[in-house]
């Protein structure tokens, strides 16, 4: 086997491409073309929709209707530009944190919140918009997106798959063996890293010694990019580019997106214990949505439909999560196996045969 | 229906094909399955034969193989991926507990993974440590999973077409030292043994329940019973998972005695789970306590002397000995 050695075409840029700067305007000799302005508008519809589902959500836990929330608050461009890249046939993997991205590929966010909500596990079917299952484990959805895409490319579709994982994640081998596979059978993935600096408590110093984590693909022979993770036109650019570049053949590519998670790990964690404030603040400068909004400059009037279109989907949340649907017990037997077992059937009878008696008794 | 004298590991190989053949969307992947035919030869031929799309080797990481075959499931295909020993699928381990067996249930149905995983287990064959591990329990204790293990060639062909046209997720342990065990196998046929045992001697005095590799030393305890003047039934658990609580009820209540032979360490085995089992079940029926011959213990010994731990047909009979005759 040829090993030529020569790793300078999978090194990621020297600094995350950005094309519009925190100040809003676009960045002197920008290495890509911005997207065009219908993208961005439907970028900008998206991010607003999506921070006020991060915010609504975070609210719902503190109201009780949801168990835990674990806010992208900050992070929406890296999700919706996930999702705004991909065509209907695609498939994405999001992890916990990635509530935004599903509904960005059309899950019904009541559906996506089901989880957290506590009737069940995944709230949606997976077939319907090609959105995986929330991984909790970390990482170990980055091989099955390897199996969904070598199927899809076994059979000639032309599939891709968006994967994403934290920057913790990478830690795991699972993220390792996923990015050998992916290489190695030239799966049509895109693993998405958002390195938002922090592991629940524990920052990125600590998670690894590599000069990024975008320099990670060299080991296994697949580009790396870096990009700044608030800044959806560039997002937009180097997904969509990877996305093309893996439909085409071209393989898998890593990119990492640097963005930051401006609130705590959930609304169970206390992120005062192992970061300053002043810390967040420098990055509230660095806001996606205020970033696009100044480039783009929307009218008042456009802001309002956004933010109207926005309130919508916060009040189809709270109606979802404020009705109270009965979990069926019966479910737990139902899918455990595509015919139960004659041990589970006879202890769903006898769980049945327990809830008239208790139902008998009240 | 046509017949052919098998090995076991020729039987495997010949239910692979009549599978792939049947079916292109059966894909079988692992360590070395490729043109060296795995290590031991399940997969031979397969490259040749149906393309490097359709059998393939893959990077030396087993999760990644188990991780990338849930994937393959959830996307129209029927993997069945090759463990190379019991012991290197740990790494495995949690895609088949945290995906593997529970992606059916986490989506209420909509998602099924139609796969095996076949896994090459147990000892007796003087392997080296890391290489003869009965870990059935471990997949057993996982609910979503079907766990079997046949013990004849016979068996092997039908329960692996079987395991392979199954909706749902299977563990498929192959008794490593019963591979080059040879027998008359009915080819084309998928069995329906997953969910029932087999009896495979009938016995009147007390009745052995075993599975893989320990059938056939109670088939042999059997015999050496016989020439001693006592009957005993042999039963073949096969399917661990779902689990058989009517043939072996029903075999145990017509002898009053039982023993169960299984060579993973006796402690929260699957041979504990099923002594409880039927000892709730037939309870009335029973002259004397259920006995165990199991492992022992101990991580699994070096070769020279792992005869000490493999239950033997001595055991089996001192065992039987043990049952309270003096009841009767």
């Amino acid at each position: 086997m040829d090993m030529t050695g020569d790793a300078d075409h999978l090194l990621p840029s020297d600094s995350p491409v950005t094309l519009i700067g925190t100040d809003g305007h676009p960045v002197a000799d920008a290495s890509r073309p911005l997207p065009d302005d219908a993208e961005l508008r439907r970028a900008l519809a998206s991010l607003i929709t999506a921070r006020r589902l991060n915010d609504q959500a975070y609210a719902l836990v503190r109201q009780g209707r949801l168990a835990v929330y674990p806010s992208s608050h900050g992070q929406e461009a890296c999700q919706v530009a996930a999702a705004q890249v991909l065509d209907d046939g695609d498939w994405l993997f999001p992890t916990y944190r990635d509530t935004v991205a599903a509904v960005g590929r059309g899950v019904d966010p009541v559906e996506a919140l089901t989880l957290l909500k506590g009737d069940w596990h995944c709230g949606w079917d997976p077939y319907e918009h090609k959105v995986a299952p929330h991984a909790t484990p970390l990482a170990t959805q980055l091989p099955h997106a390897v199996g969904v895409a070598h199927a899809a490319r076994l059979r000639g579709e032309s599939t891709v798959v968006m994967a994403l994982c934290g920057d913790g994640g990478t830690s795991e081998g699972d993220f390792h063996e996923a990015l050998n596979f992916a290489a190695v059978l030239r799966a049509p993935v895109v693993f998405l890293i958002q390195n938002n600096e922090y592991a629940i408590s524990v920052p990125l110093a600590r998670q690894t010694a590599a000069p990024s984590l975008a320099h990670k693909g060299v080991g296994y022979g697949i580009p790396g990019e870096r990009v700044d993770g608030n800044d959806i036109a560039a997002l937009l650019s180097v997904l969509g580019e990877a996305v093309a570049r893996a439909r085409d053949g071209g393989g898998p590519q890593l990119v990492e997106a640097h963005t930051y998670r401006m609130q705590a790990h959930t609304n169970a964690d206390d992120a005062t214990r192992y970061r300053a404030d002043a810390d967040v603040e420098a990055w509230v400068a660095r806001d996606p949505i205020t970033r696009l909004k100044t480039f783009l400059a929307p009218g008042d009037s456009e802001m309002a439909a956004l933010h109207e279109q926005a309130e919508k989907v916060a009040e189809h949340v709270r109606d979802g999560l404020n009705r109270d649907v009965e979990p069926d017990p019966a479910d737990l037997f139902a899918h455990v196996y595509a015919e139960p077992t004659p041990q589970l059937r006879e202890q769903a009878a006898q769980l049945a045969d327990d809830q008239m008696r208790e139902g008998a008794l009240r | 229906m046509t017949h052919e004298k098998l090995t076991m590991a020729q039987a495997l190989n010949r239910a692979l094909r009549d599978a792939m053949t049947e079916d292109p969307s059966v894909v079988v992947f692992g360590e070395d399955v490729g043109p060296l035919g795995g290590v031991f030869r399940i997969t031979d031929g397969l490259t040749a034969d149906f393309g490097e799309d359709r059998c393939f080797d893959t990077p030396l990481a087993e999760s990644g193989i188990v991780g990338v075959a849930v994937g393959m499931a959830m996307n129209g295909m029927r993997p069945v991926v090759e463990m190379q020993f019991d012991a290197f699928a740990y790494p495995a381990f949690e895609q088949i507990v945290s995906h593997v067996a529970k992606m059916r249930n986490r989506t209420r149905g909509r998602v099924a993974l139609p796969m095996v995983i076949r896994i090459p287990y147990a000892g007796g064959i003087g392997g080296v440590e890391h290489h003869c591990d009965s870990s059935e329990a471990y997949y057993a204790h996982t609910p979503g999973l079907h766990v079997v293990t046949p013990s004849t060639p016979g068996d092997a062909y039908s329960m692996l077409r079987e395991a392979i046209a199954s909706p749902d997720p299977v563990v498929f342990l192959e008794p490593k030292k019963l591979y080059w065990s040879k027998e008359e196998v009915e080819l084309g046929r998928s069995s329906a043994a997953i969910g029932r045992a087999v009896i495979r001697r009938e016995g009147t005095d007390a009745t052995i329940i075993a599975y893989g590799p320990s059938v056939p030393v109670a088939l042999e305890a059997a015999e050496v019973a016989d020439r001693e003047g006592r009957s005993l039934q042999v039963v073949d658990v096969r399917s661990i998972v779902p689990f058989d609580d009517e043939t072996i009820c029903a075999a145990v209540r017509s002898t009053g005695r039982a023993v169960v032979v299984a060579e993973a360490a006796g402690f929260a085995s699957v041979a504990s789970e099923i002594v409880a089992r039927v000892t709730e079940r037939c309870f009335h029926s029973l002259a004397a306590p259920i006995r165990r011959v199991a492992g022992l213990d101990i991580p699994y010994p070096p070769p020279k002397l792992e005869h000490l731990y493999l239950p033997s047909v001595d055991r089996i009979l001192d065992a039987v000995d043990d049952l309270q005759w003096e009841n009767s």
